[in-house]
């Protein structure tokens, strides 16, 4: 028989140890999520850096804080997001003169560039998924192909931003067209004469297609090919199937991956800022340099001191409220949309 | 319905085939199918365009720039076209890419070990994994902002404001979701019997994780590490507010080189690629060259190891 | 030893069917004759399926088949340079291996094929005329418009049966549609044959010899052998006759070591 012979305690103490350990090193991708939002949320309300929350700082934002009444001598500096409040969403003044901000035009830039990038590569990723998953070529060329654009996701945002930069004259004199027919409609209402929103969300489809084919391949590879056959033995065409049954089966990748890419949209920074003009006026033309958010931060943050600093913190956290939903929706729908089928 | 019942062919409701089995050219479905057939072979290659054509502008502009002086000597003073180089970008880049994949590996394995080897469920570890998507979808400049808040405006590093130690944590933030995501899904194409064979032969969880169960894990992992450090090389974002920019090699009498601000490969091509000079939007270019064939490269040596892995 | 058929609905003439380099079935030549049930039986791997995935085309979606000589319908070679599949498939509809309803509602993935098809007449009463004729009405008629995966697997059988038949083909493939069922659904299933055999000339693959004897009239008896100069096994027909006649008093050995249960 076996006695009941304990472990040696170096070893218990070694797997102890390694667990915690690995516990620790887990939480230190949540502690830094909520140090992300914290810090960006801190910075949004206080003017100073984070070490005026210890309370022996000179600076200590508690010492003001608990002198609430007496503002003259240990006035808190407080940031945007009490001086400016929700209006800050809605106004489209930025003015670093009169320390006046509103981030309308950055937010309507984030929008509208991402919006127009998914309109653009929605149908662009997912037609050329379906292409890479019927047998239109052989399966080698496929596979080539599918690691080709996914190499373009691996080129960085800076240098499509640079190439994009070279190729600007190219693109305004395909836009000019637009404009001489088209003017009268507001989004092509100006002339087309340098880096403007249009060309910002070009280079942002550039950088979502990879990621919307990617997915929406692997959601129609993984559908049933039972399914496609059963839809042929009706007397189903190809496109038929696609449409009618594929798609309808893959839908919730296909949704997700296109959510997944509008949350990289919106943050996208450097080729946008290389290209969007980093214009601060709110103008209806997709021909006029605008901006986006990230490209503000990006283009601002390096010169910005004091209450700007905290505004630009402000649009920030915008930013990040906007990913962190869209994120969150995409999750949601995937596991709503998940088709049940083995 | 019974008259149905009874007499089940009513065939009269389907238009009879004209052409029999004959493929009718000119059917609007055959018109409409040979149409989206086109379409889809348009819309792919117009996704594969802009690949091939980055590619080889970025091979054709920035190959010509690249000399042996391009990986020894400095970029020179606005204005002045000597000396083209950029050796303090490449080494920056090596630096800052190198610390930040020091400190996330570690966490990212580890933190990777937890979800898929100690605790697959339970709420903690689905807040957790929850924290990896949302982390994985925070934009890369908020890392910059959060690495600037936290380390280089509180001057917590030993007094030092930007430097490539504060680029490297901020690359770290962006690289840790990968390597955890990785790390979790490599774990668990672990067969389960391979566990069970070590902690039955009464290894503990410790030697089975490290000795059995990592190894045969090694290849997925060393893929998804690859990738995200090749992704990081080529941030640019998380980095103008960090580890700034330098036109001087590092300062290796400032903590290694790794408390000063310093140059890397894509907050030059930034830098430089908006400047009105031609010699530093054709380093711009050279650096570009040097990127984009790292990344490439890494992104093969990826698919090699996932192809290894494989067999 | 093949029957001459007057009255053959579909024809094989000297087919054969490669994968690649891989060679599945040589030198079929076999009649099907209108409005009776043929069983193709024999040992697993010897091409029963790769033939009767033929009379549908259903195999033009793995892309490395070929095939050498000629499948008729009516006389008209399937295989012809001028055919359209979509119609070939229309007028020889299939039945699956494994249940393979859309994930649509029950409604809908009966009134899927109908419309592409273009069909004119009232739709609610060829969902239940559909759903009737394969025995499974009762069954879900109160649920029509949950998702057709919500049935039963015997269930979601007959709902493809039904969904085949709704477009009203000439012919109605089955390729093993039971083995995924139990005893019982089998049993329904067999009955739907039965039912449909007035009017639909059948071809089903089956393991099952028992089945076979049940629902058929012509049974196919299918073996493989070595061949020399092709890896792995190459399927052919062995023997072609009436059901009875392959059951009770077989022609060659391997049939009758394969009814009698000897090998297989």
């Amino acid at each position: 028989m076996f006695t009941h012979k304990k472990r040696p305690w170096t070893e218990r103490l070694v797997d102890h140890t390694f667990i915690r350990m690995t516990a620790v090193l887990a939480s230190v991708v949540s502690l830094t999520v909520f140090g992300i939002f914290f810090t960006v949320g801190f910075q949004a309300v206080f003017q100073g850096d984070l070490s005026s929350l210890l309370p022996w700082h000179p600076d200590s934002i508690w010492q003001g804080i608990a002198a609430w009444n007496d503002e003259e001598t240990f006035g808190v500096r407080w940031g945007a997001i009490p001086h400016f409040g929700l209006g800050f969403l809605a106004d489209s003044s930025w003015n670093p003169v009169r320390n006046d901000y509103g981030a309308l035009t950055p937010i309507y830039g984030t929008l509208m560039t991402s919006a127009l990038a998914l309109l653009l590569a929605v149908p662009l990723g997912v037609g050329t998924a379906i292409f890479l998953t019927e047998d239109f070529l052989p399966q080698k060329l496929r596979t080539t192909i599918g690691f080709m654009v996914e190499l373009l996701a691996a080129i960085p945002s800076v240098v499509l931003g640079l190439w994009a930069m070279a190729m600007l004259n190219g693109f305004l004199a395909a836009f000019t067209p637009l404009h001489t027919h088209l003017g009268w409609l507001p989004v092509f209402g100006t002339e087309p004469g340098g880096p403007n929103l249009a060309m910002a969300s070009l280079i942002l489809v550039v950088m979502l297609l990879p990621i919307i084919t990617a997915v929406s391949r692997d959601s129609l590879n993984q559908v049933p090919p039972e399914l496609r056959q059963g839809a042929y033995a009706v007397g189903a065409t190809r496109w038929t199937s696609i449409f009618q049954v594929l798609i309808p089966a893959a839908v919730s990748g296909i949704v997700g991956g296109a959510m997944l890419a509008l949350g990289r949209a919106l943050g996208e920074t450097m080729a946008v800022t290389m290209i969007i003009g980093n214009s601060t006026n709110l103008s209806a033309s997709w021909f006029s340099p605008s901006s986006t958010i990230a490209s503000l931060l990006a283009n601002q943050f390096g010169e910005a001191d004091d209450i700007q600093v905290s505004a630009l913190y402000y649009a920030a956290l915008v930013l990040m409220i906007l990913t962190f939903l869209v994120n969150i929706c995409a999750q949601v729908i995937v596991k709503r949309l998940a088709l049940k089928y083995d | 319905m019974t008259s149905n019942a009874t007499n089940p062919m009513a065939t009269t409701c389907y238009p009879p085939a004209a052409s029999g089995l004959t493929y009718n050219p000119y059917a609007p479905r055959n018109v409409w199918n040979r149409a989206m057939n086109l379409l889809a072979a348009l819309f792919a290659t117009i996704a594969v365009l802009p690949l091939v054509v980055v590619t080889l502008y970025v091979l054709y502009k920035g190959g010509g720039a690249i000399t042996p002086a391009i990986f020894t000597e400095l970029p020179p003073a606005p204005g002045l076209s000597e000396p083209m180089g950029m050796g303090n970008a490449i080494i920056g880049t090596a630096m800052v890419t190198g610390g930040a994949a020091l400190v996330a590996i570690p966490v990212g394995v580890g933190g990777g070990i937890y979800l898929a080897e100690v605790a697959r469920k339970g709420w903690f570890a689905q807040s957790i994994r929850f924290g990896v998507n949302v982390l994985a979808g925070v934009p890369s400049i908020i890392c910059g902002l959060f690495i600037y808040a936290l380390v280089v405006n509180t001057r917590i590093l030993w007094g030092e404001s930007f430097s490539a130690l504060a680029g490297s944590l901020a690359l770290a933030v962006l690289m840790l979701p990968t390597i955890v995501k990785t790390t979790d899904e490599g774990l668990k194409l672990v067969p389960q019997e391979l566990r069970m064979g070590a902690l039955g032969i009464g290894a503990s969880r410790f030697v089975t994780i490290t000795r059995v169960v990592l190894p045969a894990a090694v290849s997925p992992i060393a893929t998804g590490v690859v990738l995200g450090i090749a992704r990081a090389a080529g941030e640019t974002a998380p980095l103008i507010f960090t580890a700034l920019f330098s036109p001087f090699w590092p300062d290796w009498a400032s903590g290694w080189g790794l408390l000063a601000p310093t140059a890397t490969l894509s907050v030059q091509i930034y830098n430089f690629g908006i400047m009105p000079f031609e010699p530093q939007v054709q380093l711009a270019w050279a650096a570009s060259f040097i990127l984009v064939v790292m990344i490439l490269a890494a992104n093969l040596l990826a698919r090699w190891l996932a192809h290894f892995s494989a067999s | 030893m093949t029957p001459s058929i007057a009255d053959a609905i579909i024809s094989c003439d000297n087919v054969t069917v490669n994968y690649g380099a891989f060679a599945a079935v040589r030198n079929i030549f076999l009649d099907i004759p209108r409005h009776k049930v043929t069983a193709f039986i024999g040992p697993s791997g010897c091409g029963k399926s790769t033939v009767l995935r033929c009379f549908n085309r259903m195999n033009d979606l793995i892309e490395s088949f070929s095939m050498k000589g000629k499948v008729l319908f009516h006389g008209q070679d399937l295989y012809g340079p001028r055919v359209d599949p979509v119609e070939v498939r229309r007028r020889i509809g299939m039945v699956f291996q494994k249940p393979n309803p859309f994930p649509k509602t029950i409604y809908e993935n009966i009134a899927f094929g109908a419309r592409i098809n273009g069909f004119k007449g009232d739709m609610d009463e060829l969902v239940e005329t559909s759903l009737r004729r394969a025995a499974v009405w009762d069954e879900c008629k109160d649920k029509l418009q949950e998702s057709g995966l919500s049935l039963s697997g015997g269930q979601q059988q007959r709902l493809c049966i039904a969904r085949a038949i709704a477009v009203e083909p000439e012919v109605i493939l089955m390729d093993e549609p039971c083995s995924a069922l139990d005893p019982i659904s089998t049993l329904k299933v067999e009955e739907t044959l039965h039912a449909l055999k007035k009017n639909f000339t059948i071809v089903i693959v089956t393991h099952n010899m028992q089945q076979a004897v049940r629902v058929s009239d012509m049974t196919a008896f299918y073996n493989a052998v070595d061949m020399e100069g092709s890896d792995g096994m190459v399927g052919y027909l062995a023997e072609y006759n009436e059901t009875r006649e392959i059951f009770n008093n077989p022609k060659s050995k391997d049939t009758e070591e394969y009814v009698t249960g000897r090998f297989g």
